[in-house]
Formats: structure tokens, sequence, C-alpha cells
């Protein structure tokens, strides 16, 4: 069985539970309080760190290309409160005409 | 409640899954072609697409893989991902009435986009109209997308880069972030995450580094006194 196939099957066991725990377990009762806090704010740490690490990281290294210029228009893009879909245009977009010139 | 109110209720609901819907679908090409690229079967691609569901928990375990990490980093790193499917459950559990096979089965559609229409509705029966609606479009369009995205790039890693593709992930984790920026503990936390790390790319294998930046909440300041 191939690595992935393994982590596939990991997965999609531990997301069924963490999905189906709060409609079976818990009902209409909720967390508790500093419990949900930190539950709310996990996503943020996760997110962040795979923008940069998907960005500058490569294996164990660091390397700055042009994902970062596309990073970094994407962030413009958002600011600019412009929609999911052109913001990653946008952000490809950037990073290919950056590799283009370089 | 009318049967008009009902109907422009339903169409308003059909309007936001469907905007939600579209955003998602090149980031399902996205994730076909990073799977191909790192080295996955079609078969892959789309168990992860139909099993586990959860867009950036998929990215997460493959980026990982292809970079060369353990089985438990890659597992791990995406199941942390999903761990917000605990909240969610919490906020939607009243809304997903029924058996307990019913209970479980809807919670499978348990992603962003799906609670995030779903919790927009006043009405319990509202809520678990626009959860189904916007979970079975994203599911439905999430897997054609992968398969798309596979047999399209499969083995053209150079067009991934040639287009750009490379920087469509990232800038998907940062569009996912950005709403949560607004807050000052969520920012903390995000900030700090990221300078982890940044920090441990060098030294630690792949995916711990994602793994380690959970410890930003620390940074959070929520451990404060209440006012601040």
């Amino acid at each position: 069985m191939s690595d992935a196939t393994i982590v596939l099957i990991v997965m999609t066991i531990g997301t069924f539970a963490l999905k189906a725990a709060g409609p079976l377990v818990l009902g209409d009762r909720s967390l508790p309080a500093r419990l949900q806090q930190v539950v709310d704010l996990l996503p943020a740490a996760l997110l962040a760190a795979l923008a940069i690490v998907s960005t500058v990281g490569d294996s164990r290294s660091i390397v700055i290309d042009a994902r970062l210029v596309g990073l970094a228009v994407a962030g413009l893009a958002l600011w600019r409160r412009l929609p999911f879909v052109v913001v990653i245009v946008l952000a490809s977009a950037a990073t290919a005409i950056t590799r283009l010139i370089a | 409640m009318s049967a008009v109110d009902d109907a422009v209720r339903r169409r308003a609901i059909h309007r936001q899954a469907a905007s939600i819907v579209a955003a998602v679908a090149p980031f399902g090409v996205v994730f076909g072609a990073s799977a191909a690229t790192a080295g996955l079967s079609l078969i892959e691609a789309v168990g992860f697409s139909a099993l586990v569901f959860g867009g950036s928990s998929q990215f997460a375990a493959v980026e990982i893989l292809g970079d060369g990490g353990s089985v438990a980093s890659a597992a791990v790193a995406g199941l942390l991902l999903n761990v917000r499917s605990l909240a969610f459950g919490v906020i939607m559990a009243p809304a997903l009435f029924g058996a307990w096979w019913q209970r479980a089965a809807m919670s499978q559609l348990m992603i962003d986009e799906s609670t995030a229409v779903g919790a927009a509705q006043a009405e319990r029966r509202w809520r678990r109209y626009g959860y189904l609606v916007a979970g079975i479009g994203v599911f439905v369009v999430w897997n054609l997308t992968t398969m798309l995205g596979f047999v399209a790039f499969a083995g053209a890693g150079d067009l991934i880069t040639d287009l750009g593709l490379d920087a469509a992930g990232p800038a998907a984790f940062l569009a996912l972030l950005w709403p949560r920026l607004s807050s000052a503990p969520q920012r903390r936390t995000a900030v700090a995450g990221a300078l982890i790390a940044l920090a441990l790319i060098p030294f630690a294998p792949p995916g711990v580094p994602i793994l380690a930046a959970m410890l930003g909440v620390a940074a959070s300041g929520i451990g404060r006194r209440p006012d601040e």
C-alpha cells in the first residue's frame, strides 16, 4: 500500500469522527468556553503556516522565488476585497509573469 | 410563512451556494494537479476529495507527501486542519436533526462553505437547507474538478510552474485566512504560527513546521485578563 493510501485511510477515519462528533455526541450542548476559544484559533495558526511554508518552503530549505510575488499580489487583491477566484488567478498570473521576466 | 416567502428564501440560498461552489472549482483543479505532481494515483486523489472532503486538509497532506514527509506528519497535519469540524459540528448540530445515521451522513458535508451558508440563515430548517445545498454543490464540483485537474495536469509539473499554479495554493491559504485577520487574537495567532513554521523549515522534517505552528495559539492573548 502506498504512503498516500495509508494517509487517505487514516484521514478518512479521523475526519469522519471529527465531523460526526458534534451532531452525534454533543447534540445541542456546547464545548467548554476555554476549549472553544482554542478551537476557534487553531485554523488561523495552521492556515498562516501553510501559506508561508507553501510559499518559501522546498523540502528542508527556504527558497525565495516567484511564488513570493504571487503571495504578495494575493494579499493586495484580498486587501482590495476582490473575490476568491480573482485572487487566485491574479496570484498565479503574477507568478507566471515574474518567471517569464526573470 | 407563505409559499412565496419560501420560494424567495430558497432562491437566496441557491445564489449564495452557487457563488461559493464557483469559487471552489479552480481550487479543485489545483488540488487534482497537486496530487498528480505529488505522485498520487487518480483513485487516491479522488479518494481524498470524496472521503476526506476537506480542502485545506487535503492540500496539507498532499503537500507534505509530495515534499517527502512521513505518513504520520502528513496524516496528523491533515487531521489537525479538520479539528475545526468539531466546532462546526457544535454550531450546526441543532439544524442537523434526524436519526443518528442521518446526522452522521449529513455531518460528512461539514466544510467551511456548507457551515458558512448554513449558519448564515436565521431559522433551523433554512440552516439545514443552506448547509445541505452548499455542501452537496461543493461536493459534486470538488470531485469533478479534482479529476479534471489530475487528468489535465498529470505529469505536467512544468505547466504548473509556467502557469504560476504553484502560487495558487499559497494564495488560497491566505484567502481562507484573510477574514480571520480582522480579530486581534486571530491575527496574533496567525503571525506567531507563520513565524514558528518559517523558523522550523530548515531544521524539521516536512510537516513538522505546520504542526508546530499550532503553538502560535499561545500568542493569541486569550490566556490574559478577559478585558484585554
